[in-house]
């Protein structure tokens, strides 16, 4: 615990005022900065592997010790691209992108409206509509899994993309509610006012007035929304199979072992995630609030 | 605390109802009937949408886990009672299983959040890098579940040439020794390679909240409280954790939420094997592999149970961040 201790002192200092009581405080604060680079640096160690390893021949990956400095090659990718084999994983890399960015659209298009009418019109009771979706999201989808597979038996959806798309927006759509509002929340109403004196109609005035300024939020909301539905595994394992199987299920495949395949693995790996590595990025100003469903700014 | 008490689980009762955001004033009174439509109009679509997908099954799966219902006997289906109930909670595996959810949650979420918040902690100050460590630390959470858990699965446990054991030949070389303890890691601490995989990518999320918790302190009372004379323990006791405590709660609960859930990493890592099968596991072989709808849907609804219990807390820390959100 000495590490924390020693933390807080510091972190208040920063604002302009001298420590007189703190000689030693420079040298401690560069250790702890030390430590913090030491520990980013810890989690950060598997990643940086996976992408080395998979830019590796299979031989050099499989060697104890690690050989860090072998001769970099393509070959893990040209194994997991098909090339020569014939499986290819682009259909399941299509079907999650076409899963994550139609539900993605599917929810804007009907949480924007309704985060309009929950923070700029709200409804009355808008607060227990807001917590009714969001006890939706904390509900287990395991426990609703066999009803919609059977659903899905039933009425040939089995396998089908649409089904995963149509999942995939209910399972965002809380979080997306919740996100819209918080940034719609943050238009003055004043604006909003101004322009219904002036006669704009509804959508006139969300399409110039409101969207300027909540379309920062709409691209993060639309971010985190992807990244969900693309790492989704559940739903996408029990519900497809060869027609419309995603990335993850495409993954599963590397679950056991099939002799000297790390390189492809990690070829692998790092391809599904990239998407994810760039959307998480780019919207990483805004990822605590998507996660903690608006409520931390 | 005390406004926390005030909320319930949300759904029916509000009592404190925050001032409703004043509508606008209405112009006239032809308009004000009209407007009270065309408020509800853009609020219709998701609620109907999200009613449908995601009430309706779990009202079936509560009605099947009172039938005898497995899918190789057909002509057996019928009203079963408590039948799937009791054979649930009385089911050796499935005990180890209920028991498997609550220590493999735990531990990720106590552990991810102790470290979240000594990272948090480390992060909250001026150094040279800050924005590249807190990038390199976010990276983890931005890897594909199944990939992360094949990752750790393949390139760092295998005992044959993960990195873990590369590493301590490598060291052991180094000190001219050839015979480097070779660890079988998945082998001999199933659950730990699990949730150690978890922790990984869970403690970038709970650094993330900590980290905003702490940044929204007061610091000029903080300040305030240094020039007085306060030692650094005091002010991390006495100030700079009661205002985290309700972010750890966030964090906690978020973290049990999403981790009670979690299929990837034990489908992917162990397969369920070793005793690491937790519910959501169980609960997916029961249905998929063994076909008994309604004992999988009876283990369905102990899992709601479970996490209503969770998520009411949550709700709650939630609403009373949020009515503060407001209050400003």
């Amino acid at each position: 615990m000495s590490s924390v201790t020693d933390v807080a002192p510091v972190a208040a200092t920063r604002t302009p005022e001298g420590a007189p009581r703190r000689p030693r405080k420079p040298r401690s604060g560069a250790l702890l900065g030390v430590a913090a680079w030491l520990i980013g640096f810890l989690f950060v160690v598997p990643v940086l592997w996976m992408v080395l390893t998979s830019f590796h021949s299979e031989e050099a990956a499989a060697t104890n010790p690690p050989s860090l400095l072998a001769p970099l090659t393509f070959a893990g990718y040209r194994e997991f691209f098909g090339v020569g084999t014939g499986t290819s994983p682009w259909p399941s890399l299509l079907n999650s992108l076409t899963a994550s960015v139609v539900s993605t659209v599917i929810v804007l298009l009907l949480a924007i409206p309704a985060a309009y009418a929950l923070s700029i019109k709200p409804v009355r009771k808008w607060t227990d509509v807001m917590f009714f979706f969001l006890s939706t999201r904390m509900l287990p989808i395991v426990a609703g899994l066999l009803p919609i597979y059977l659903f899905a038996q039933w009425s040939g959806l089995l396998d089908n993309i649409w089904l995963l798309i149509v999942l995939y927006t209910a399972m965002n759509l809380p979080i997306a509610v919740w996100m819209m509002r918080s940034f719609l929340a943050e238009v003055p109403v004043e604006i909003l006012e101004a322009a219904s004196m002036d006669g704009a109609g509804l959508l006139l005035t969300l399409r110039q007035v409101v969207a300027p300024i909540v379309l920062p939020g709409i691209a993060a909301t639309s971010l985190i929304c992807f990244i969900f539905s693309w790492n989704e595994l559940l739903l996408a394992r029990t519900l497809t199979g060869t027609v419309a199987g995603t990335a993850p299920v495409y993954l599963t495949g590397f679950v056991t072992s099939q002799g000297l395949f790390l390189a492809q693995v990690c070829a692998a790996s790092f391809v599904v995630s990239l998407p994810v590595l760039v959307a998480g990025f780019a919207a990483q100003d805004k990822l605590v609030q998507g996660l903690s469903l608006g409520a931390v700014k | 605390m005390s406004t926390t008490l005030e909320t319930g689980r949300g759904r029916g009762q509000q009592p404190p109802t925050p001032p409703p955001a004043p509508p606008t004033p209405s112009p006239g009174g032809a308009l004000r009937r009209s407007a009270d439509w065309a408020r509800r109009a853009p609020l219709l679509p998701a609620l109907v949408f999200t009613i449908i997908v995601t009430q309706l099954p779990f009202v079936v799966t509560l009605i099947v886990s009172f039938m005898d219902w497995n899918a190789y006997y057909p002509d057996e289906r019928g009203f079963a009672g408590f039948g799937n109930y009791a054979s649930v909670l009385t089911d050796v595996n499935m005990r180890q299983a209920i028991l498997t959810t609550v220590v493999l949650t735990a531990v990720v979420v106590l552990v991810s959040l102790l470290l979240g918040m000594v990272i948090a902690l480390l992060l909250d100050r001026q150094f040279r890098g800050r924005g590249a460590v807190r990038t390199m630390m976010i990276t983890p959470f931005l890897i594909v579940p199944v990939a992360a858990a094949l990752l750790w699965k393949h390139a760092l446990f295998n005992p044959e040439y993960g990195l873990l054991n590369g590493t301590l030949t490598a060291i052991w070389r180094l000190f001219g020794s050839d015979n480097a303890p070779q660890p079988d890691w998945i082998t001999m601490a199933p659950l730990v390679s699990v949730e150690v995989a978890l922790i990984w990518q869970w403690t970038p999320f709970m650094m993330l909240i900590l980290l905003a918790g702490l940044q929204s302190r007061p610091l000029d009372v903080i300040e305030a409280a240094r020039i007085d004379g306060a030692s650094a323990w005091q002010i991390f006791r006495y100030m700079t954790f009661p205002h985290l405590r309700r972010y750890l709660e966030l964090g906690g609960l978020l973290g049990s939420i999403y981790i009670v859930q979690n299929f990837d990493a034990v489908f992917t890592i162990t397969s369920g094997g070793l005793g690491t099968a937790n519910l959501p596991y169980v609960i997916y072989q029961t249905f998929y592999q063994a076909h008994d709808y309604g004992r999988a849907s009876a283990a369905g609804v102990v899992v709601v149970i479970g996490t209503i219990v969770i998520a009411t807390l949550a709700l709650r820390t939630v609403s009373t961040l949020f009515q503060e959100e407001n209050a400003r």
